[in-house]
């Protein structure tokens, strides 16, 4: 019973069982272009609400992608490491960045859902 | 939002039809890229045309009798030894030889010239050149300094030529780094900023509208955005003023001796010759150098560079990924003495060091039309 969550900084949630698979918007990955590398967390690491999780880099410039909540990360999505731009052709999909097991998901509630995602990107 | 203060290209609203994404640059409001990408952009350019629009850069005209010393003055080069059409690429240097900006002149006739310089130095450029001409108006300076309303587009590319034949603009014989007056109120030279044969245009926005309209008909050609003009540059060894060169850089340290003949060097009158003299008798002490990192992770400006001791090297001035290169690509300063081609350093980046090699620039070879 996965249940997806979106953040105002154009990320997704997808949550299932007290795990959360996390990544970029399609809007998202639109506006930071073709992606050339992404700096991948090492499992294992405490990350708190709104630290770097990971910098994705684009041709022209380095972007952080914060931890939308609590956690610990559980993994990695290596494939990025051989072709970074599965974020910009399967950002909702193959192009997840990071898992991590949530510190406390009440923070969930916090977040948008899709609908108010949509009317947050206008 | 943009401020005010912004500047907007006179053919923003085709860019917008585009669908172009804007960025700012230099005060100016200037499309980024376009649907297509960065990527896709950038190859195009090397493969087939890139179409770019420039018109953030400035266009002068200097005429008059005093203006090849005006030049001669402000830059280190030998105005008077271009040939009509001819272009040559050089700055204006401050007092300690700093570069104010660097620019390309062309001799359009006996006594006028064509300046082309970039848009964030333009003012700057043109109250330079105003002051030294007022200044010295009763000596030998006595020149006009018109800055001229144009759009200015660059078309780059292997199939540049070709396509600017079809859209019916004849280039005749222009080689590199020559230019002319095809029609009233344009100018147009065999130049660019992408290590690609191809051309720049300066024409009144009607006309540029025509010919914008005819190049995109052609299938070899589409619009290219900042973004890939930068990678494009980078790949080239080809310095951004504001990032590679600055007014606290010297044309010695920069590597762009080259560009000041061995008699401007040893006898010229240009404003910073005594400082470069001096900066020539001891040796820079930094040298800029092309940097290839390992790997796939992009250094970018700023990055601290070390030794393989730790202790500090130099700087990343310019710093991305390479589409046709297929990997990061960089150029920064370095001290002088590790300056080799094949020197091994380390960047800095988020706390990391990532290995670079200093790499022979550019990264992708010129294939300019000389002859």
């Amino acid at each position: 019973m996965a249940k997806t969550y979106f953040t105002e900084d154009h990320e997704w949630l997808r949550v299932e069982g007290g795990i959360a698979t996390i990544g970029i918007t399609d809007y998202a990955q639109e506006q930071l272009g073709d992606l050339v590398f992404v700096e991948l967390p090492e499992p294992g690491k405490k990350l708190a609400k709104g630290d770097t999780a990971v910098v994705v880099e684009s041709v022209k410039a380095a972007s952080d992608v914060y931890a939308p909540v609590d956690g610990e990360i559980t993994e990695a999505n290596t494939a990025l490491s051989s072709d970074p731009s599965l974020v910009n052709s399967a950002a909702a999909s193959d192009g997840w960045l990071w898992k991590m097991k949530l510190a406390d998901e009440s923070q969930l509630e916090g977040l948008l859902d899709e609908a108010a995602y949509k009317a947050h990107i206008g | 939002m943009t401020g005010d203060d912004t500047k907007h290209l006179p053919l923003e609203d085709l860019h917008v039809a585009a669908n172009a994404r804007f960025g700012a640059f230099a005060g100016w409001s200037m499309p980024l890229t376009y649907p297509a990408g960065v990527m896709k952009e950038h190859l195009h350019t090397r493969e087939h045309a890139g179409l770019f629009d420039i018109s953030h850069m400035k266009l002068f005209e200097i005429s008059g009798l005093g203006a090849e010393a005006l030049l001669n003055r402000a830059c280190p080069f030998d105005a008077g030894a271009l040939e009509i059409s001819q272009s040559k690429y050089t700055f204006f240097l401050n007092e300690a030889a700093g570069i104010i900006d660097d620019l390309i002149v062309t001799r359009l006739g006996r006594q006028r010239f064509m300046v082309v310089a970039n848009a964030g130095n333009a003012e700057a450029d043109e109250k330079h050149l105003r002051e030294l001409a007022d200044f010295d108006a009763k000596a030998d300076f006595d020149a006009k300094i018109e800055a001229l309303d144009r759009v200015f587009l660059a078309i780059q590319g292997p199939e540049a030529w070709a396509a600017l034949s079809r859209a019916g603009i004849e280039t005749g014989s222009l080689l590199f780094m020559h230019g002319f007056e095809p029609r009233e109120n344009w100018f147009m030279s065999r130049s660019g900023y992408t290590g690609e044969d191809g051309f720049e245009v300066g024409l009144p926005e009607a006309d540029a509208r025509n010919l914008v309209a005819k190049l995109l008909e052609d299938e070899r050609v589409m619009w290219v955005g900042l973004a890939a003009r930068d990678s494009l540059r980078l790949e080239a060894g080809l310095c951004l003023h504001g990032l590679d060169i600055t007014p606290e850089m010297d044309p010695a340290g920069a590597g762009l001796m080259w560009a000041i003949p061995k008699e401007v060097r040893a006898s010229g009158a240009f404003i910073g010759a005594d400082a470069l003299r001096s900066i020539l008798e001891r040796g820079p002490t930094q040298k800029r150098v092309g940097l290839k990192p390992e790997g796939r992770q992009p250094v970018r400006p700023g990055a601290a560079l070390f030794d393989a001791d730790g202790n500090p090297a130099g700087h990343v001035t310019s710093g991305g990924f390479g589409p046709s290169a297929g990997h990061p690509v960089a150029m920064g300063y370095v001290q002088a003495s590790l300056a080799k081609p094949g020197a091994k350093l380390f960047a800095d980046v988020r706390g990391t060091k990532i290995p670079v090699d200093i790499n022979p620039l550019p990264f992708t070879p010129h294939r300019y039309r000389k002859g």
